[in-house]
């Protein structure tokens, strides 16, 4: 670093305090502090819509490498990130690199966040704060930067984070004669691009939107920010669907919601899930799965109805990661199977509803 | 669990003498395997001559044979113990490749033995690049464009097809031996004929020289579960062998993308190739798009895997063997959280650097370009929380005298040629480069280094800068902080600020910069773990772990293997930690180096990750306060630290620092000596020619030297006269006030004795006497070694006893030491003493089956012990170690035996006498008994005179014989036919050069005479192209005579197959 460090403060609701350097826009910033254990793919998950409202740690000490990308699009989406903007609300890093190198950069991840507004905080023991986290739970925080201007804490769970990330109108996808409504509650681009890529249409619809009068071969419910038991009207339209017995498939926040329709319940995990090396056991096979998560809430088990099964659990901790009906066409992963950023093994289950498809 | 078919009794073969491409990662790897089958109750049967290693000692496996790694030695092994299962993965490529000419050959299914992990039919596809080739493209992966040729017509054809520059590959061989990019049809016909005499099979390729060098680490078990541990990112580029490049864990420059999309190619690969438990995939990596080739899948443990394992923290060869004893990977317990399972990638939140080691000093005449065939001898890993950090941290855990990245006067005299066609010392050019002003883009383009690592190494120049400009006392805390984030030590800083290191330290801790402990957990925290494995680094504000534990001892380790330095002292380290662990002390590691035991974290308490420095040691001291320092068992960087330790208040254990100095300190020593009436070779240290030629004079040529500053090749050398003295001081070393000389009378025609032993508060405790075959003048570590010795006189022995005592005596020694001595006609000198243990301490204490360490240790830390009964050192069988050269591998470099050690491991073979122990031996370390034909050029009269009784003998055994003209003559005259070859400078036919070409010979014995220049020469040509042609060589004439005596004795299927318990 040339450039003469300025510096700038991370605290946390317990009032313990964070001195570091500031890159990217520089503003202060609050929301609930999580970590993601991610090795790569800054771009990707800060762009993650499930991400909206939190400032993001990344446990992996060396962020910039690689710099950030064009806005290339593909299929009308931005072709190298999730979604159209950065959804995070800040990141903590140990070792910010200014200077970046790659074939398919185009501007340092300082440039990037400046230009979308969005602060950055380094040389903090990001280690350190992890464990911290890791043991009194996810927590509250704020970037100060500008010592001038005060801020204080602000609960994002209980903001209408899906309702700011959803589409706000219906969008087609035009593809195969298979169609499939997609359920935007802050999807992944991926997710989109999966189904394209199957030669499938996908109508991507707002998360409040009535899709049970839609005709569709099948509904697809997509991840999303915070706590599922907001989007009542997405688990009211889910049960409906649910009567009329067309394939569901649930990834993570869908997930969830499918749970809370069938009539399961869903609660805060102490810290949550974020990373790319989640191992979950498929129930009942030796065979188990590296996955790539990002979820605060999980699925209870035991409230699980009769006829639904635990289709995966979490190799690590043993809480929820999918559940699958005995005898319907309805599945969710609390994972990802798009993957970006991730290993791609689960993504069998895309076919799998493919397969499912009427 | 494991319902059917668990194995009750398996073979695991090692991997033999450490070698350039195969060294002290297989101890690991295979220790780990034998730890694993133990845990579910398997017996495990252990073929491996390296005597050093920690598997093949007591409480490893159910049994050991210290036989060579050879198809016959092992098929009657396997009709003895009759085991049902083998592990084929665990012992490096020699194990590999005998386990499939075992496979191959049927001996396996005759006696009903089952290869456990991945099946022989995927290893197969692995290691012939057709068939691999054929394998990757049958499912849509993309391999580099290559060819195979079976001769050089045909070779030469397919590069042409290809275009040049093309690269040559060679099947089934380690460390890239024999390979190379060829730019043009003259060089490709010089490598063709060089690899066709090892193989039959090569492959021409497309170069994808400055590509990126990726890897990854892969598991899978049979469950059809399969993940990757680890990604690592080459900083050399395509072109270099991965030995030896610099390589960062994880990958730095790739994107998720690419990331997953390597990750996703290689467990596609994987899968489709049925590989169960561990392999390694290399990739070349497009760096202007995202397009790869793979390159090669490894389907054993490998020097990466033990990278990995170490970088990582998980337990990849542990893991491994439970995978090929059929366990699923999530029924397999995470052994460092002990929380989760093994069913996980692991999440790393610090980066790992490995960095060579090479000692292309020590060879004479060898090329230091680096290039396709691996030539570094040992490796360092540092840990840190940024690059800068890890980079310099590592470059001083080389121990090869560079501060780090910056801080070192090299000199270069052509920078771009040396950045473009990189040697060992590129590391250093570049930071020469970027201080100069070259850009980091001309860097890039010069050396095809990505441009981040650059920019990275760019900072740390930076940072310097900055320093130099600034007294101690103006440094701010925010710059001290950046210096040591960007890996200064303080050394470094006092070197900038014209201070001392001391200073530099007391003016940081007034700072408040000081570093902290973190833990390698495998997971980034996201779980509590209870582990033991730990690192330093400046990136934080908080010690992962609470101190205050009572009773620990700090253990220092040996770092880097080296040539002099290698698995022995590993043995030492992790044994003395062992019986430390026994008497309950809490017990603390700290070394460097991945391919070892003693940083397996479940071998000691804590476990630093960490730097053998003097700064590193005092902050850990700082920090744990432990009981004191062990400091005798890790060989000389360990031993150099004890006065300084010493005096900065450290509590170090066993012998006084003080008396290590008096040892250490050659005037010193040589009064100590003189005192207690013990003979030495008359030396001086001089500052003159003049002054040299006349001591040399005065005591008579021969005369050993030794300078202070070596500008060239290796630092001692024998000289014989006037002319040749005045031109090794003259070219070799300087002599001057400030590089004094010392020389010493060389005693001809003398034996080499050595003594290990271990004393307690100045009273001999235990001690071995052995012999070197080879008169003095070679290097210990370079000689055959024999115990008990055999040709030694009762009267010298009692004087070497005498002396022994009276020097612990003298020094008060407590612990491990060495004496060397040199024995002429019952007179003894002492040429050195070593008060720390020495390379031979395992050989030793595994041939008497007293293990000196332990007894050592226990001595160290004031426990009281029985006395040992005598007969103990009095055994019934013989014990031979033999070193294991490397020259194969270094091209260029004269195979010959001199006062610089050479040699880059040993093995060591029991046997019911001399013969019989010294021909396993032999034969480990890859020795092959003559079949056709011979080739002698015996050196002197006196030595031709000395080796004709062998010469008839191999004459008798219907052996061929030709010779040079002098030797043919000499053996004509009396009586033995043998056939004349023309010297390779005279250029005529027969020549020895066609000769050796065409494979007509398969042993040559050449002893070199010490005189004209020309016949040096040829001598050289000789056993350059013998070596180039994997010809076996002999140089020295005890050796030579030694080796005809044990043919004659002992056929190959007469030697006994007995394991070490049957020996008592």
């Amino acid at each position: 670093m040339n450039k003469e460090k300025k510096i700038a403060r991370l605290i946390l609701e317990d009032g313990s305090e964070f001195s570091g350097f500031t890159f990217g826009y520089e503003k202060n910033t609050t929301g609930e502090v999580v970590f993601n254990t991610g090795m790569v793919g800054y771009p990707e998950t800060m762009t993650d819509p499930s991400y909206r409202g939190q400032i993001l740690i990344f446990t992996y000490p060396l962020i910039g490498n690689y710099g950030i990308p064009d806005y290339e699009r593909e299929n009308n989406l931005l072709k190298y990130f999730e979604s159209e903007q950065i959804h995070c609300r800040g990141i903590i890093v140990s070792d910010y690199s200014s200077e970046y190198s790659h074939w398919n950069a185009k501007r340092s991840l300082s440039d990037w966040m400046i230009e979308q507004k969005i602060p950055g905080i380094f040389g903090i023991d990001t280690r350190m704060l992890t464990r911290k986290l890791r043991d009194k739970g996810t927590m509250l925080g704020k970037i100060i930067i500008d010592e001038k201007v005060n801020i204080g804490f602000e609960d994002v769970n209980k903001l209408d984070l899906v309702g700011e990330v959803s589409v706000k109108e219906p969008v087609e996808y035009k593809r195969g004669s298979k169609k499939i409504v997609l359920v935007d509650c802050g999807t992944k681009n991926n997710i989109i691009q999966a189904y394209l890529k199957r030669d499938i249409t996908v109508l991507r619809v707002p998360y409040n939107y009535d899709f049970s009068k839609e005709k569709a071969n099948g509904i697809l419910i997509s991840n999303g920010p915070g706590d599922p038991k907001i989007c009542k009207s997405t688990i009211e339209n889910t049960k409906k669907v649910m009567n009329k017995n067309i394939p569901i498939l649930g990834v993570c926040l869908g997930s969830q919601i499918m749970a809370l329709a069938a009539g399961a319940n869903t609660y805060k995990l102490k810290y949550g899930h974020r990373g790319h090396n989640q191992p979950c056991n498929e129930m009942g096979t030796k065979r188990c799965y590296i996955t790539s998560q990002n979820h605060g809430y999980a699925v209870d088990s035991e409230s699980l109805p009769e006829d639904w099964r635990e289709w995966f659990i979490n190799d690590n901790d043993g809480t929820n990661e999918g559940i699958i009906h005995i005898s319907k066409p309805f599945f969710a992963a609390q994972f990802h199977p798009e993957a970006s950023p991730g290993p791609d093994d689960t993504e069998f289950i895309f076919d799998m509803f493919l397969r499912a498809l009427k | 669990m494991i319902k059917r078919g668990k194995p009750k009794k398996v073979l695991i073969l090692g991997s033999g003498a450490l070698q350039i491409g195969q060294a002290g990662e297989f101890d690991y790897s295979g220790s780990q395997a034998i730890k694993a089958l133990r845990e579910d109750g398997i017996i495990s049967i252990l073929v491996n001559p390296n005597i050093a290693t920690i598997q093949t000692s007591e409480n490893f496996a159910d049994k050991v044979y210290f036989l060579p790694i050879k198809a016959e030695f092992v098929e009657k092994i396997i009709q003895k113990e009759e085991p049902d299962s083998i592990l084929l993965q665990f012992g490096g490529q020699t194990a590999l490749n005998v386990g499939v000419e075992l496979y191959e050959s049927g001996t396996l299914a005759k006696y009903g033995v089952k290869v456990l992990g991945t099946p022989v039919e995927a290893i197969e596809a692995t290691e012939d690049r057709l068939l691999f080739g054929n394998k990757v493209s049958e499912i849509g992966l993309k391999v580099a464009l290559s060819k195979t040729a079976s001769n050089v017509e045909e070779a030469l054809k397919v590069a042409q097809e290809i275009g040049f520059p093309v690269m040559v590959r060679i099947a089934y061989a380690l460390g890239g031996l024999g390979s190379g990019i060829v730019n043009n049809k003259e060089e490709l016909l010089e490598k063709a004929q060089r690899a066709f005499s090892f193989t039959k099979q090569i492959l021409i390729e497309e170069s994808l020289y400055g590509w990126k060098e990726v890897e990854y680490e892969i598991v899978r078990d049979k469950f059809n579960n399969c993940i990757t541990i680890c990604s690592m990112e080459n900083i050399d580029p395509m072109g270099i062998h991965t030995g030896d490049s610099v390589v960062i864990a994880p990958v730095q420059t790739l994107s998720a993308h690419e990331n997953f999309k390597l990750r996703s190619v290689g467990i596609k690969l994987i899968r489709h190739l049925g590989i169960i438990g561990e392999c390694n995939i290399q990739y070349a990596l497009d760096p202007k798009s995202d397009d790869y080739r793979i390159i090669e899948v490894n389907a054993r443990l490998s020097r990466s895997s033990a990278l990995a394992s170490k970088a990582t923290g998980y337990p990849l060869a542990f893991i491994a063997a439970k995978l090929a004893l059929g366990y699923a990977l999530n029924e397999v317990e995470n052994i460092i959280t002990r929380e989760t399972s093994a069913m996980f990638e692991p999440a790393l939140d610090y980066v790992a650097l490995k960095f060579p080691r090479w000692d292309l000093q020590k060879f004479r005449q060898v090329s230091t370009q680096l290039g396709s065939e691996m030539k570094s001898v040992g490796e360092v890993m540092s840990l840190g929380r940024s690059f800068e950090e890890v980079l310099q941290k590592a470059i001083r855990m080389l121990d090869i005298g560079m501060n780090g990245f910056v801080g070192n006067d090299l000199l270069f005299t052509d920078l771009d040629d040396e950045l473009a066609r990189p040697t060992d010392k590129r590391i250093y050019a570049i930071a020469k480069a970027l201080q100069v002003g070259y850009t980091v883009e001309k860097i890039h383009e010069l050396s095809k280094i990505t441009p981040w690592f650059i920019y990275k190494m760019k900072n740390i120049v930076d940072t310097e800068l900055k320093l130099k400009e600034l007294k101690l006392s103006k440094i701010s805390n925010v710059l001290m902080e950046e210096a040591k984030q960007n890996g200064f030590s303080d050394l470094q800083i006092a070197h900038l600020t014209s201070s001392k290191e001391l200073e530099v330290r007391k003016y940081r801790k007034s700072l408040n910069v000081i570093p902290v402990v973190k833990q390698i957990d495998t997971l980034a925290a996201e779980y509590p773990a209870q582990t033991n494995y730990l690192y330093l680094t400046y990136h934080g504000r908080e010690d992962d772990i609470k101190f205050g534990d009572k009773n620990q001892i700090i253990v220092l380790g040996s770092g880097a293997y080296r040539i002099g330095s290698s698995v022995e002292f590993d043995w030492c380290c992790v044994n003395a930690v062992l019986t430390c662990n026994k008497l309950d002390y809490k017990t603390i590691m700290i070394n460097c180096n991945p391919e070892t035991v003693s940083t397996d974290y479940d071998i000691c308490d804590k476990l630093y990750f960490e730097q053998l420095t003097f700064e590193r040691v005092l902050d850990i001291y700082d920090k744990e306060n432990p009981e004191g320092v062990i400091i005798s068992m890790g060989g000389q960087i360990p031993n150099n630290l004890a006065l300084k330790l010493h005096d900065a208040g450290i509590k170090v254990l066993g012998t006084s620092p003080s008396q290590i100095d008096n040892a250490e300190d050659r005037h010193k020593f040589s009064q100590i000596l003189d005192r207690l009436e013990i003979d030495q070779p008359g030396w001086e240290e001089l500052t003159s020619l003049n002054e040299a030629k006349e001591f040399a004079k005065k005591v008579g040529y021969p005369v050993l030297i030794r300078p202070s500053y070596v500008l060239s090749g290796a630092a001692m050398s024998i000289v014989l006269s006037d002319i040749e003295l005045e031109e090794y001081l003259d070219k070799a070393a300087s002599i001057s006030k400030e590089h004094p000389v010392v020389i010493s009378k060389f005693i001809t025609e003398a034996r080499e004795i050595e003594v290990d032993a271990v004393a307690d508060n100045g009273k001999l405790y235990c001690y071995a006497i052995s012999e070197h075959v080879e008169n003095a003048g070679v290097h210990s570590g370079d000689a055959t070694i024999v115990l008990p010795p055999q040709r030694t006189y009762l009267e010298t022995m009692r004087r070497v006893k005498m002396v022994t005592k009276a020097i612990a005596k003298e020094l008060q020694i407590t612990g491990p030491f060495n004496i060397q001595f040199i024995a002429k006609d019952n007179e003894v000198k002492v040429i050195e003493c070593n008060l720390r243990a020495s390379r031979s301490f395992p050989f030793v204490s595994k041939v008497l089956k007293i293990n000196f360490i332990d007894i050592a240790t226990k001595l160290i830390m004031g426990e009281k012990l029985p006395r040992i009964d005598k007969s103990s050192f009095d055994v019934d069988y013989v014990g031979v170690k033999a070193p294991q050269f490397s020259f194969t591998r270094l091209k260029g470099s004269d195979p010959v035996l001199g006062v610089e050690m050479a040699s880059t491991g040993e093995v060591a073979c029991l046997g019911d006498d001399f013969n019989e122990a010294f021909l396993k031996s032999f034969i480990s370390t890859g020795f092959r008994i003559p079949k056709k034909a011979v080739m002698l050029s015996t050196g002197t009269l006196k030595e031709k005179a000395e080796f004709l009784e062998e010469s008839k003998k191999l004459f008798n055994l219907g052996l061929k014989i030709y010779a040079t003209k002098g030797t043919a003559e000499f053996l004509n005259q009396n009586g033995i036919a043998a056939e004349i070859l023309s010297w390779p400078l005279e250029l005529d036919e027969p020549n020895v050069i066609t000769y050796l070409n065409e494979g007509k010979i398969d042993l040559v014995i050449n002893i070199p005479k010490n005189a004209e220049k020309d016949e040096l020469d040829n001598d050289y040509l000789i056993r350059r192209k013998a070596v180039d042609m994997n010809v076996n060589l002999i140089t020295n004439i005890q050796v030579a005579k030694r080796f005809v005596k044990s043919l004659t004795r002992y056929k190959v299927d007469q030697l006994e197959i007995k394991s070490w318990d049957e020996y008592n």
